[in-house]
């Protein structure tokens, strides 16, 4: 993009945003900052969910549309490890473990024997999470299970300026989507196996050539890009409530952030799931019924003007 | 190659395959006779014919209701995927939501009982202006999702789909929310009652069968070649002077208008359109009967709708009847791990064998087999 464009862009985005930010701060300033906390918070869940999601795409070109019963699998599994535990902990990683075991059961009995069929791929990822869903379905049932947060972060933050209080639990959100941004961007950029991961996402075959077990990054990659949706099922499920349907709620939520953002890119998961969730919040804040057309409209936009999505490179 | 090389090579139709196998290579250079402009009518296409107008004579008014008729509307909806997909080479997961919204358009500006919008205008208008709208909404679909390709079109559909689902859902003053539209009924006409059994199956075989051969006359017209070429090598086309994306964007919008008429028809067939009806869950079924039909042929379409309506009726009979989804994802799995083209690539893969053991020439199996990826 040239720099004039940018500059245009810029203004054309920007000014409408900060006359709305403007106006709101001046009509309803505890609404507007809640509703601010409310969507980052939420852009940061979508993110855990999301970055997963982009990295076993940007690998290995799969749409692993199964990422929302993954999702589903871990929020179950964190809650019955809480239950039985009372560890939170112990909760979180029992639902990373449990989705990381399923999708690398999934890479080395499926998805190895048919190496470059993107769309078969993608049909057996489609069948495998009517399966699980109804599984989960079968063994659970569909009432509604929610988690209690851990006693830490429990009770909501008092003495806050302007909102005076707010979820501890939600408010933590926040850091934990960073620290997890953050240690992913560390892996991937300076950890060998990272090194190797951003090779074979720039070219499979050389990566191949140059002596490493392509196989073997596969699946860790794997592994953890389903360990991710499923440690975003256990902080999801004190947030928002496990029941069937959240799948398609989570997986729909990561196919717009990663098309938004750029598929493959974890800066472009975190860019799409700040707008994302922004969008979300403020819509549902702002003009209730119209909160789902407003995420349509900026993918429309997004996907006429840059169809790789924001960050997005050519493949 | 000589130019006059190329210029044959254009000129021979590519074979036909499904979309969901791997990369196709060297389709032209095959050896392959010039296709008939009509194919000859065969003793088992007038059998079936025969079969399918005879059906409600010997069947019950269940079987030619719930299983006849629902098979020829579902599969009228694939149908249109199977254009798209085999055809065109996108597979969009949003032609239920075209179908969807053409039964939504239907109860709003004909009859339903809803407490959102509903005009109450004559059928005919209401059917006329639901299919006018649904092409439009599928053209807008279609230029969002041709400037990705494989598995972006699947996702940017599914995108819409699940999006059109919640404004459906969320939005009550015209889509009456999580209610729906109740009570969407056929008209009565010259004394019949098209609800009935018998008048509705013979409207849903007329249409399907009007699609299905529309689709089949599509496919050899200069468009329908067209497309297949863009689906082989859209580059190639390009640099050949062929407008891709405007082919790409009239495929969804003819197969938008197909599957507008199967969804008119499915929304009279049940009776009501909800939420439910646009949901991930039937969005992802016609890409189940789609592909376990078969892609290659557009008859695949209606065999995939007929084995998903029989096993909705009868394999949870012998399950559980709540764990129908169980039963057609696993079949799903199978169909997809082991077949490259549905029932038809098994089909196609029988009959080469058969060929051989019955003595025909080791090329005719060989090329079969060839076509059979």
């Amino acid at each position: 993009m040239t720099r004039p464009a940018r500059v245009v862009w810029t203004l054309l985005i920007g000014v409408p945003i900060l006359a709305f930010a403007a106006w709101a701060l001046q009509d309803n300033a505890r609404l507007f900052v809640i509703t601010l906390l409310n969507g980052l918070t939420l852009a940061s869940l979508y993110f855990i969910v999301a970055s997963g999601f982009t990295l076993v795409f940007g690998l290995m070109r799969n749409v692993n549309l199964a990422h929302g019963s993954l999702y589903l699998l871990g929020g179950y599994l964190g809650f019955f490890t809480a239950q039985f535990t009372g560890s939170w902990l112990l909760a979180l990683a029992a639902g990373f473990a449990a989705a990381a075991v399923v999708g690398l059961a999934m890479q080395v009995s499926i998805f190895r024997f048919m190496p470059g069929q993107d769309l078969r791929q993608t049909m057996v990822t489609i069948g495998l999470s009517i399966v699980i869903a109804d599984l989960l379905m079968w063994i659970i049932g569909a009432q509604v299970h929610q988690m209690s947060p851990p006693a830490v972060l429990d009770g909501p933050l008092r003495g806050l300026p302007v909102i005076r209080a707010y979820s501890t639990y939600r408010l933590s959100l926040l850091p934990i989507g960073i620290v997890i941004g953050v240690a992913l961007w560390l892996f991937l950029n300076r950890t060998r196996v990272g090194m190797m991961i951003r090779a074979g996402v720039d070219d499979r075959a050389m990566l191949a050539a140059a002596g490493i077990n392509v196989n073997l990054i596969f699946a860790t990659t794997f592994a953890i890009g389903a360990g991710l949706a499923g440690l975003g099922g256990v902080i999801g499920a004190v947030e928002l409530s496990m029941v069937p349907g959240e799948d398609t709620r989570l997986l729909l939520a990561s196919l717009v952030v990663v098309i938004v953002g750029g598929m493959g890119s974890v800066v472009g998961a975190a860019l799409g799931a700040a707008i994302l969730g922004l969008a979300e919040t403020y819509g549902l804040a702002y003009a209730p019924t119209y909160s789902v057309v407003f995420t349509f409209v900026i993918l429309v936009l997004v996907l006429a003007f840059r169809p790789r999505g924001i960050l997005g490179r050519p493949a | 190659m000589s130019a006059a090389d190329w210029r044959r090579a254009m000129n021979l139709q590519p074979p036909r395959a499904g979309a969901a196998g791997g990369p196709r290579s060297g389709g032209a250079s095959a050896p392959r006779p010039r296709r008939q402009l009509t194919n000859p009518v065969r003793v088992r296409h007038v059998l079936v014919l025969a079969f399918l107008i005879a059906y409600p004579w010997f069947a019950t008014p269940f079987f030619t209701f719930q299983i006849g008729a629902q098979s020829l509307a579902l599969g009228l909806i694939a149908l249109s995927l199977t254009f798209l997909a085999g055809a065109g080479g996108m597979i969009s997961l949003a032609q239920m939501t075209v179908a969807g919204l053409a039964g939504y358009m239907v109860a709003i500006f004909g009859t339903a009982a809803t407490n959102g919008v509903t005009l109450g205008w004559p059928w005919w208008l209401a059917v006329l202006i639901a299919i006018a709208i649904a092409v439009l909404a599928a053209t807008f679909i279609g230029w969002l999702s041709v400037r990705t390709e494989g598995i972006y079109t699947i996702m940017i559909t599914l995108a819409i789909g699940v999006a059109f689902y919640y404004l459906t859902l969320q939005n009550y003053e015209v889509f009456n929310g999580f209610q729906g539209e109740q009570k969407v009924f056929p008209p009565t006409l010259a004394g019949l009652y098209w609800r009935d059994p018998v008048p509705f199956y013979y409207l849903t075989l007329a249409c399907a069968l009007a699609g299905y051969l529309f689709v089949l006359y599509l496919l050899r017209t200069p468009f329908g070649i067209a497309l297949q070429g863009i689906r082989d090598n859209a580059r190639r086309m390009r640099a050949l002077g062929f407008n891709v994306t405007a082919h790409r964007v009239a495929a969804y919008a003819v197969a938008g208008a197909i599957a507008a008429v199967g969804g008119v028809l499915f929304t009279w067939y049940n009776g009501l359109v909800t939420p439910g009806s646009v949901g991930t869950g039937w969005l992802i079924n016609i890409l189940v009967i789609a592909v376990l039909g078969g892609m290659r042929h557009p008859i695949g379409a209606f065999l995939g709708a007929i084995v998903f309506v029989l096993l909705q009726n009868f394999a949870i009979d012998v399950f559980d009847r709540e764990r129908f989804n169980l039963v057609i994802g696993l079949v799903f799995l199978v169909i997809v791990l082991f077949s490259r083209d549905g029932l038809l690539g098994w089909w196609a893969a029988l009959s080469a064998r058969m060929s051989t053991q019955r003595g025909g020439s080791p090329w005719t199996a060989a090329r079969k087999r060839l076509y059979a990826r």
